[in-house]
């Protein structure tokens, strides 16, 4: 399964730097080397969900709670989530730092991908939620850290694209 | 039993939790008893409030945490129950209140008025402990067991579709959000051992 492995660490490694303790994740097949790290980490507490609304209230809780965490999805994931990002992580002022990848996007031959990767980029606009792309390793620490702190400090959800160029090697 | 005669009898052991509840009736009962600072009020985002009691759970194992729960918010995110089995945090007790309606809008009924039974999807969600209890005696007998077990507990509770005459209170949500995160920095986490 050509998913860069180098790479995964790379982001994995990011957030750890950013003091990220909790993940919420939902398998797919881009994140499958950043879950077993964290399901091989002691100091990352994984949650794995039946659906990727949940880790909006999950990481909310941790939020209030005092833990910082970050959620892994796809970007079908991310549109299973919006009711629960805006009413909860909009209302009530919740930091989020959502890593979605960007499925669906040039180069994408799974047909039943394309749809979702039509829509992610206008709805991330229309639900002001600010975006960037991770799609190459020297920008993909720096983007992460300046991702959380944003979202820390403006106290709102903020995604990074997970892209095709970072993730995966053909 | 009522809502609010349920919550009268668990009251006074909240005020060692740390309690998440849903939006409308079960938010403005609790507020009509006295508002804490450790309440949270979800008052929307409807399923969550259990998804965010596992958050707190997990970051915060030294602290007792108790959601109040619906029938309609349950149903609309059972997965979660599923969630909650798996990781089991021994420090969260779900309370799930069952009008068998949607009481906060208009009333109408959920599935649970035709049969669904939310013990039995806990339970064969893989919850440690589960109690099914329709009086206020009982209610409060599992609740003060649940405290004490140790273990994930769900308890439904069965109550009557009836609630407050107004919903809305003077706590506007973001206060709620920003004064119950301070008790949470300042919890020093003896709670649970001292309860």
């Amino acid at each position: 399964m050509p998913v860069s492995l180098t790479n995964s660490r790379l982001i994995y490694d990011s957030l750890k730097a950013c003091n990220i303790r909790l993940l919420s994740a939902l398998p797919e097949t881009w994140l499958v080397h950043l879950i077993r790290m964290a399901e091989d980490d002691p100091e990352v507490a994984l949650v794995r969900l039946a659906k990727e609304e949940e880790g909006v209230g999950i990481s909310a809780g941790a939020h209030l709670a005092g833990v910082k965490s970050a959620m892994l999805m796809q970007n079908h994931g991310f549109l299973a989530s919006i009711n629960g990002i805006v009413s909860l992580a909009h209302l009530y002022k919740i930091p989020l730092v959502m890593l979605i990848s960007y499925r669906g996007e040039f180069g994408e031959r799974d047909p039943w991908q394309t749809q979702g990767g039509g829509v992610t980029e206008s709805l991330l606009q229309t639900l002001g939620i600010p975006y960037r792309f991770l799609e190459h390793p020297d920008h993909v620490a720096t983007r992460i850290g300046k991702a959380q702190a944003l979202a820390e400090s403006a106290l709102k959800p903020v995604a990074l694209l997970l892209c095709r160029d970072l993730m995966w090697e053909e | 039993m009522l809502r609010i005669e349920a919550l009268q009898a668990i009251y006074p052991r909240l005020e060692q939790c740390v309690v998440v509840t849903i939006m409308g009736a079960v938010s403005a009962e609790l507020q009509s008893l006295g508002h804490r600072p450790n309440f949270f009020y979800l008052q929307h985002a409807m399923g969550l409030a259990s998804s965010m009691g596992l958050g707190i759970a997990l970051a915060r194992p030294e602290l007792q945490v108790v959601v109040l729960d619906g029938d309609g918010s349950v149903l609309m995110n059972l997965g979660g129950l599923t969630t909650l089995a798996r990781y089991q945090p021994r420090n969260l007790v779900h309370v799930v209140f069952d009008n068998e309606s949607l009481l906060s809008v208009g009333g109408f009924p959920t599935a649970t008025s035709t049969g669904s039974d939310l013990a039995g999807i806990a339970r064969a969600s893989g919850v440690p402990r589960v109690a099914s209890v329709t009086d206020l005696e009982p209610f409060a007998v599992s609740f003060a067991e649940a405290l004490a077990a140790d273990q994930l507990t769900t308890i439904v509770a069965k109550v009557e579709a009836r609630g407050p005459a107004v919903f809305l209170t003077d706590l506007p949500l973001l206060e709620n959000r920003f004064q119950f995160q301070r008790y949470l920095k300042e919890a020093k986490g003896t709670e649970r051992s001292e309860r």
